[in-house]
């Protein structure tokens, strides 16, 4: 399945959660908000929410900002 | 007398469910290096500092990270939503700050500083997704710390819409003009502020955007603001460390200066030594 994270496209060959997603990045343990389809995924759903074909995923973080 | 004004200084200042001793709240952003900006928050004395949200870097090297600086557990962060141009987009980015921050049990977990923008030249605040986004994310439980522009009747009006701080811009965001409308700000705390105008002194309202010196946080203070939030007069100064201890040291004069209660202006001057006992007479009396 073809799905898009941070406006770029990602083919997966097996069904992903999020929380695997998060590993694939190596960001399970960082402190970051997943939408997907712009719903948020609490972290606690993280393992249970499965990735769907043409789903569109925002993985995002705090940054310096004023 | 050293020690009433130390009691004075530290009056702490309620914001929503966080309570302040610092009234300066600075930004994290713009600083050339993360070390200059921890040394910098340091310096400041801010116990609130300001984050933006944006997406991670997937493909690139992440390498350090602005969390790697920012001890979660001295400072409360503030998420605010700026580069957001519409209600919807704020609720957003509010939404997603507020997961981040409720992982890092930080106390700053159901706030954000609301900015919603009009365009990219002047970031002044658009006034209706302004309006808009503050209802809804006040109804969504959210301490709403409101960025707004120096119009004293939208000023009000985000109050009404259940903003825990209206924070009006002294002049555009990173422009260093300062207190661009020393009068607009004026009557924006005497409306918000004073009870003779349906105020109320409690109600904190603090200057948000364009602070360039510290005579310029002084100023906001000394017109009776609760607090100054600035990011770029730091960051961007030559030597972000000096500037940052005397930002410090403005707020507090400010602070202290307005509590004092200024001398009446007056056009002819008053003197200070007494005439009484002049050993050489005064010509023409």
């Amino acid at each position: 399945m073809k799905i898009t994270v941070n406006g770029e496209e990602l083919t997966l060959d097996t069904p992903c959660t999020v929380a695997q997603l998060m590993r694939r990045y190596d960001l399970a343990d960082t402190a970051s908000a997943v939408e997907v389809n712009r719903q948020l995924v609490p972290k606690q759903q993280h393992p249970e929410r499965a990735l769907a074909d043409g789903d569109t995923v925002e993985i995002v973080t705090l940054v310096g900002g004023g | 007398m050293a020690q009433q004004l130390e009691v004075n200084l530290v009056e702490p200042l309620q914001l929503g469910p966080v309570t302040i001793t610092s009234r300066l709240i600075v930004g994290t952003g713009k600083y050339e290096t993360y070390e200059i900006m921890a040394e910098a928050l340091d310096a400041s004395g801010a116990e609130v500092v300001t984050v933006a949200i944006r997406r991670e870097r997937l493909l690139d090297e992440r390498g350090r990270s602005l969390l790697d600086f920012i001890d979660t557990d001295r400072y409360t962060i503030l998420p605010n939503t700026a580069g957001c141009f519409s209600a919807p987009d704020a609720v957003r980015v509010a939404r997603l700050g507020r997961e981040i921050l409720q992982q890092l049990d930080n106390p700053g977990k159901d706030w954000v500083k609301l900015e919603v923008l009009g365009d990219k030249e002047t970031l002044l605040p658009d006034p209706v997704g302004t309006l808009e986004a503050c209802r809804e994310l006040v109804a969504d439980g959210f301490t709403v710390m409101c960025y707004t522009s120096d119009d004293p009747v939208m000023a009000v009006r985000i109050r009404d819409a259940g903003a825990t701080s209206v924070m009006p811009a002294g002049s555009p965001i990173g422009c260093g003009r300062g207190i661009a409308n020393h009068a607009a700000i004026a009557m924006i705390l005497q409306m918000l502020k004073d009870r003779d105008h349906g105020g109320n002194p409690d109600y904190p309202v603090i200057i948000d955007a364009g602070v360039g010196t510290p005579s310029d946080v002084t100023i906001a203070m000394e017109l009776g603001s609760d607090g100054v939030l600035l990011n770029t007069g730091i960051a961007h100064a030559k030597d972000p460390l000096r500037m940052a201890v005397a930002m410090k040291a403005a707020c507090e004069a400010g602070y202290l200066g307005y509590r004092a209660g200024r001398i009446a202006k007056r056009l002819f001057a008053t003197a200070s030594t007494p005439w009484q006992g002049l050993i050489s007479p005064i010509a023409g009396e």
